[in-house]
């Protein structure tokens, strides 16, 4: 029997399960490589109508389904996936967004593979389901649908809460809180709103015009935006509940300071942190040199190296790349199986032309008489046996040294928690890292009022985690405010 | 939108504005800053608080024309806005009764040490305060600087205001009349600093220099404004901006600020071609968002 590429419509429901397995996994359309690795175009164009109701007949309606397991938020995808293959596309969207409020955000970032596609039972004998990609389908055919379904909000409780961050943990509480009769009041330190999603992931793989729809659909809930606010600097926490009178703060200031390598010629000029380069990049638009003042090192035709394996390396390194870089090289000091960067951006920056160095590790950036990098010394490294977090250690190898020439190197390597909320809470319990200790499940501090959640406490994570932790936290500070009892927060 | 309450000129190409920014003025301290922004496509540039006024809800900040940005800046006027402003930023100056003080500003900034000064003096320590100049159109805020010290040097390079000479040259005269000095703030640029440097760190005194680094987010979450001290680096953001002259490294400071120097000479350039219709643009900008705010 041939395999079944497509479908009409009308043989969606009743395919038997031995036929739905046999249909093939459609293909994100993308931009052409050679295109796309010189703009900064959206990579991923979306599943088309057909496809996207194709890939939902895909699914075997699982009686535990482990999809839904494996989502850190638990969105009930059986259901969404149901309401796709009935054509109810609106109604998948309402389904999607009763658990998580920015779809299209992570119908877009997450790390599927390792979440709710990692869990799907279709995916142990061939492909998954692609849950991602019909996420992202029904996110954005609301969207361009005009109608929302955005659900109403419950009746003024009087109480109202301090969200300090606008990133994915700082959205989704305010999300939360604004439906249970709140008011929101959501303050962040740069000029515009999104954190992370703005200033860190690129417009090819998150557009810009997605994070500020979702933000005005906030707005739209009633949820108020202060930017310009540093709070630990502008404002304290403590002056946020005793002066302007919030009844909960919600801190969720995301990733922190950048870490560099600690080897000779980090200043040399030329040298990077991702955030920086990133920074410049994305929320400056330092790559429109025309149009915005901003400015980034012009990489055109120039020798650009980015250290580090996980998602941001990935994005400046195909950042790079768009810039027109002659070569973009990732240096990393582990195999490609230890990449923690998203299996997709791996096969998209290979597909875009940056070239890998794996088992590579930086000891020194060179530089000439001006103090402008020209190459960086490296060593070759082979694993050994896996270390505390599971992963093989890299080792030296005696004597290998080479020079990678490079004018640019951009350092991708993680982050340290941002002091400036702890430095002026005193009473705000810190771990040995800096970061905030906040409970598991009800994101509550050391401090009364005042929780916290995302990367500022668990490090640098992923979008979703952020959300999800987002959403805990509005849910333990939405009973904090109906019972009044810190405690009983504390225990539920 | 911060509205611009009052603006004057007070040197040649140097500008002082007073702004409305109550959250800033609240919280403000000696030696802090700011960063802003004056449009969509703009850039953010850090710039130091003269002074403030909690109950009035203003800031008050002196921008000396420079770059592209600085020079759209000082073609604003009371009534205009500035699109963003953050702050208040860095460290304040750490103000202790040291006993006597030498305070060196070069020009602009003067506006950064003066209200270090006045703690400094109200702390009950003995203010020296040399100010220098290009010539005597670049004095600047000569009275405050007057009733902010108790001893008062104005320096001039090419002698037009005050006495011929760098700012170093008076401290010189003082260590050499056997003055006692007990701590040393400078703020300007970095030649200058590194100049004190040079003869405060062999004597053992006390200084702190106030740095300049190129700055994005002004939170400690970009970098870039990474400074060598000693072996470790600092951010000039959340660490400084001021720090112990003794181990800073001035040439890497002096090298990563040349970084965008084509860029921001080609910006410049372009600017000065379209001074007027920069401007207009600019307000017409600001007005459209003056209208979507009051829509909101």
């Amino acid at each position: 029997m041939p395999e079944i590429n497509t479908l009409p419509r009308s043989a969606m429901n009743v395919l038997p399960l031995k036929e739905r397995m046999k249909i093939l996994r459609r293909h994100m359309p993308e931009l052409d490589p050679k295109v796309r690795s010189r703009n900064f175009e959206e990579v991923n164009l979306g599943l088309e109508t057909d496809d996207a109701l194709t890939e939902a007949s895909r699914c075997i309606e699982c009686a535990k389904p482990g999809c839904v397991v494996d989502c850190p938020v638990g969105v009930d995808i059986k259901q969404m996936v149901a309401l796709i293959r009935a054509g109810d596309y609106l109604g998948a969207a309402a389904k999607l967004r009763e658990d998580n409020s920015l779809p299209a955000i992570t119908g877009r970032v997450c790390p599927q593979e390792n979440q709710c596609e990692g869990g799907c039972i279709v995916g142990k004998k061939g492909s998954p389901v692609a849950i991602g990609n019909l996420e992202r389908f029904v996110a954005d055919y609301e969207r361009l649908s005009g109608q929302l379904g955005l659900p109403p909000n419950a009746p003024s409780t009087g109480k109202s809460v301090a969200i300090v961050g606008s990133g994915p943990a700082g959205l989704s509480a305010a999300g939360d809180l604004i439906q249970k009769g709140h008011r929101v009041r959501v303050f962040e330190a740069l000029h515009e709103l999104g954190g992370v999603l703005i200033y860190g992931i690129p417009e090819f793989r998150l557009p810009k015009s997605i994070v500020k729809g979702e933000v005005d659909n906030l707005r739209r809930m009633g949820v108020e935006f202060e930017t310009n606010v540093v709070v630990g600097k502008s404002v304290t926490i403590d002056e946020l509940m005793h002066d302007e009178h919030y009844d909960a703060v919600f801190v969720a200031t995301g990733a922190g300071l950048p870490v560099f390598l600690g080897v000779p010629g980090e200043h040399l000029n030329g040298v990077y942190s991702a955030n920086e380069f990133l920074t410049r990049i994305n929320l400056m638009r330092a790559y429109k040199t025309e149009e915005y003042d901003e400015p980034v090192y012009d990489c055109r035709d120039r020798n650009v190296i980015v250290v580090g394996g996980g998602n941001t390396a990935m994005d400046a390194v195909r950042t790079a790349r768009r810039l027109g870089a002659r070569t973009a090289t990732l240096v990393y000091r582990r195999s490609d199986a230890e990449m923690p960067a998203r299996a997709e951006e791996v096969k998209h920056a290979r597909e875009e032309g940056v070239e890998f160095s794996m088992l590579t590790g930086p000891v020194a950036f060179l530089g000439d008489e001006k103090g402008w990098l020209t190459g960086v010394r490296c060593v070759r490294m082979e694993l050994s046996e896996p270390d505390e977090s599971g992963r093989r250690r890299p080792v030296e190898i005696k004597g290998s040294e080479f020079v990678l020439p490079a004018d640019v190197a951009i350092i991708g390597v993680g982050t340290t928690a941002n002091p400036l909320i702890q430095s002026t809470t005193p009473d705000l319990a810190t771990n040995k890292w800096n970061y905030i200790v906040a409970d598991e499940k009800t994101m509550r501090t050391s401090k009364a009022g005042v929780f916290a959640g995302g990367d500022i406490v668990t490090g640098g994570a992923t979008v979703i985690l952020a959300m999800g932790a987002g959403r805990k936290a509005a849910a333990s500070i939405h009973e904090y405010l109906t019972t009044g009892e810190w405690e009983k927060a504390a225990n539920s | 939108m911060y509205k611009i309450l009052e603006a004057s000129c007070v040197g040649l190409n140097i500008k002082q504005f007073v702004i409305e920014a109550p959250r800033i003025a609240r919280k403000h301290k000696p030696g802090q800053f700011i960063i802003l922004r004056l449009h969509n496509k703009g850039e953010r540039i850090p710039l130091t608080i003269k002074s403030s006024d909690a109950d009035a809800g203003t800031v008050t900040i002196v921008v000396q024309a420079i770059g592209k940005t600085t020079s759209l800046l000082n073609c604003l006027e009371a009534g205009d806005s500035i699109l963003d402003i953050v702050g208040p930023l860095g460290h304040p100056s750490e103000i202790e009764k040291y006993g006597t003080v030498v305070v060196l500003a070069g020009s602009v900034g003067t506006a950064m040490a003066l209200p270090t000064a006045i703690a400094l003096k109200q702390a009950g320590n003995h203010v020296i305060f040399i100010e220098g100049a290009r010539s005597t159109e670049m004095v600047v805020f000569e009275d405050e600087v007057r009733s902010a010290s108790n001893e008062t040097y104005m320096m001039t390079d090419d002698g037009s205001y005050g006495e011929q000479g760098l700012v170093t040259k008076k401290l010189d005269e003082l260590i050499a009349a056997g003055r006692k000095i007990d701590f040393i703030l400078a703020v300007g640029p970095v030649p200058m600093m590194r100049a004190v440097a040079r003869i405060t760190g062999p004597l053992g005194i006390k200084t702190m220099v106030s740095l300049n680094s190129i700055m994005v987010d002004g939170t400690g979450m970009c970098g870039g404004c990474r400074v060598l001290l000693g072996d470790k680096s600092k951010f000039a953001c959340v660490d400084g901006p001021e720090f112990d002259a003794s181990q800073v490294n001035f040439e890497v400071l002096m090298q990563r600020n040349t970084m965008y120097r084509e860029k921001e000479c080609a910006s410049l350039k372009q600017f000065q071609q379209n001074m007027d219709a920069e401007v207009a643009e600019l307000r017409k900008e600001l007005a459209a968002q003056e209208t979507q705010l009051c829509l909101k």
